[in-house]
């Protein structure tokens, strides 16, 4: 493999039902900053089926270039034809570093293509950057430079750790939802569109898909949210839910929840917060009930400001809490909910 | 029919946590378990053997001690345990470990291989797909449902906001969500038998079909630059109030911080 061959920072541009996921446009705004970085070209790389009229959009987000794999058989996500259609982009373009999102497409998908391709790719990362490795120059190895640097939180988010995958192309990693940001996008921007269709042969990888079954589709997306009121076990009962409700709607918020409260069958999944479940970062984060395992703090701790309401003290929410308040939450959520709403309609004066 | 179930020993997190004083992890006070995920695969594959009749063979790659794991599966009613171990196949990354993993199962017939979606430790979803892909085979990715349907299998795919209904021709490989079901207790009998039991302990020698340059440590195309405990932001401030102390206290916060 000469590594030499292999230019540009190509993102997964993962559509589903012909619309764009909000992740393609937060992965094309980090490839732009290692673009910059190496001095290259970010190319969106578009998988579906009658899916051409998307590249414009993504040419507002930050590609250079769109590569269109457009092709009946892609019409919905099944891993072999569009692993076969990423695959041979990348054995044709040659990227030095494919990203791709790490959704329930993009973890599938990604592995499946890194083994074809012969490459390393690393799960679920946090942070991208370029850099060297090793990353101190080390006597007996060469340090290469321009690396693709990727840090991941791994055991529950216990531990974190930064890979480079040194001597194979491209470099692959998927990157979690809601962890990069978008650019504002460039109105009328204009990539170079090409088309490429590598041909489609049915073999026995490819599945049948009987039926597809879509769940309600909830109104806010949790990683959407500035404000996010969140309730564990604690808040013991589905009904219960309503006084989260009326307080996250006196602040303009959203109900999230924690996984228990999902197990529980209290709350859809879409609204869970954690390892298994969505990674938020609102501005406020209120925790509610909320004991803190550390698979749940994993996917909350970024939030810029922690409130907890737990009736255990020693609950480890508190340990992440900016504001941990300790007492009973029936009391006090509706009684805050009344406050905030005397001091909201106050300042409107 | 003959179905694959890999399995992996894991440190435990859902008995708590264990901290060293200085904050990081203390992972020789933590259990081992058998994978969530591959637990879930596990009894998958115990009922599709229930219901239309299979064999079941476990296979773990590990330390020695991982033999436990098989154990524990054989125990549940796995018929058979297979336990990859040797020096040269440590420090593998998912590539490494998948082209390991492929390398036994090579070695055994198979019409279904089953895994869990991922491992409580590394969290990365890749060696099942990355197994279907050196064996030339279909994957169906997180499974909420599996059943049979002659020479195919039609399972429930889950994505975030909908399921997909996949049908499939055997041989095929599944992973499994641990929402799929509940696993079964180990019986007292099962663990009786389950000791009295071979295990087959495989090497590299054992493996077919693979390159040494794809294999452990060296074999693996990532590499680790650093890894450290997590340090997390300290805990802020905590207060215990009445409740309307307690609100009173929120909203100055709320307030400092120009949220209202």
């Amino acid at each position: 493999m000469n590594l030499e061959e292999y230019k540009g920072v190509y993102v997964f541009a993962q559509q589903v039902d012909n619309e764009v996921s909000s992740i393609a446009f937060e992965l094309l705004g980090k490839a732009k900053d290692l673009a910059k970085d190496l001095n290259t070209e970010v190319t969106a790389v578009l998988i579906g089926s009658g899916i051409k009229g998307l590249a414009d959009q993504l040419a507002e987000y930050g590609a250079d270039k769109v590569i269109v794999v457009d092709d009946p058989e892609l019409k919905d996500y099944r891993t072999e034809p569009y692993a076969h259609a990423l695959a041979s982009v990348i054995n044709k373009y040659k990227p030095e570093i494919m990203l791709v999102g790490a959704t329930a497409i993009g973890r599938d998908l990604g592995p499946r293509v890194s083994a074809r391709v012969a490459t390393g790719l690393t799960a679920d990362c946090t942070v991208l950057e370029i850099g060297d490795f090793p990353l101190q120059p080390t006597p007996g190895q060469e340090q290469l430079h321009n690396q693709l640097l990727m840090t991941r939180p791994a055991f529950g988010g216990n531990t974190i750790a930064t890979i480079a995958c040194p001597y194979n192309r491209p470099q692959m990693a998927t990157v979690r939802a809601g962890v990069m940001q978008k650019i504002t996008p460039i109105k009328g921007a204009k990539a170079n569109v090409e088309e490429f269709n590598p041909g489609f042969t049915p073999d026995n990888k490819y599945v049948e898909i009987l039926d597809i079954v879509k769940s309600v589709a909830e109104t806010v997306d949790i990683m959407d949210a500035k404000i996010l009121v969140s309730g564990g076990r604690g808040v013991g009962s589905p009904e219960n839910f309503k006084i989260l409700e009326d307080l996250a709607e006196v602040l303009g918020g959203t109900v999230s929840c924690s996984r228990a409260v999902v197990d529980s069958g209290w709350k859809p999944k879409d609204l869970q917060v954690g390892q298994t479940g969505k990674t938020v970062r609102p501005n406020v984060y209120f925790a509610i009930g909320i004991s803190g395992a550390i698979q749940h703090v994993a996917g909350m701790e970024e939030s810029d400001i922690i409130v907890a309401i737990n009736k255990d003290a020693d609950a480890p929410i508190f340990d992440v809490a900016d504001y941990g308040v300790v007492g009973d939450l029936n009391k006090i959520v509706p009684k805050l909910t009344e406050a905030l709403k005397a001091e909201i309609a106050a300042a409107k004066g | 029919m003959k179905i694959v179930v890999c399995v992996k020993q894991v440190p435990d997190t859902a008995g708590g946590v264990k901290f060293n004083p200085d904050g990081t992890l203390d992972r020789g006070a933590m259990l081992t378990i058998m994978n969530p995920d591959d637990k879930a695969g596990l009894e998958a594959a115990l009922r599709l053997k229930d219901q239309y009749g299979a064999e079941v063979t476990v296979v773990t790659m590990g330390l020695p001690k991982a033999e436990e794991v098989l154990r524990e599966a054989m125990a549940m009613g796995a018929d058979k345990g297979v336990l990859v171990t040797d020096r040269v196949l440590g420090g593998a990354d998912t590539w490494a470990t998948s082209t390991t993993l492929a390398g036994a199962i090579r070695n055994l017939d198979y019409d279904l291989i089953i895994t869990g979606r991922q491992a409580i430790d590394g969290d990365t979803a890749q060696v099942g797909p990355q197994i279907s892909e050196h064996l030339d085979i279909p994957v169906i990715s997180y499974a909420q449902d599996i059943k049979i349907e002659g020479d195919s299998v039609v399972v429930e795919r889950q994505y975030e906001d909908r399921y997909h209904v996949v049908k499939a021709k055997m041989p095929c490989l599944i992973t499994a969500l641990s929402e799929l079901n509940e696993p079964r207790y180990m019986t007292p009998g099962g663990i009786f038998d389950a000791y009295k039991q071979e295990i087959t302990v495989w090497g590299r020698a054992d493996l077919k079909d693979v390159d040494d340059a794809n294999l452990g440590l060296k074999g693996s195309p990532t590499k680790i630059a650093k890894a450290s405990d997590k340090v997390r932001k300290g805990a802020g401030e905590k207060v215990s109030l009445d409740p309307d102390e307690s609100v009173s206290y929120i909203v100055d916060k709320l307030k400092i911080k120009h949220v209202i």
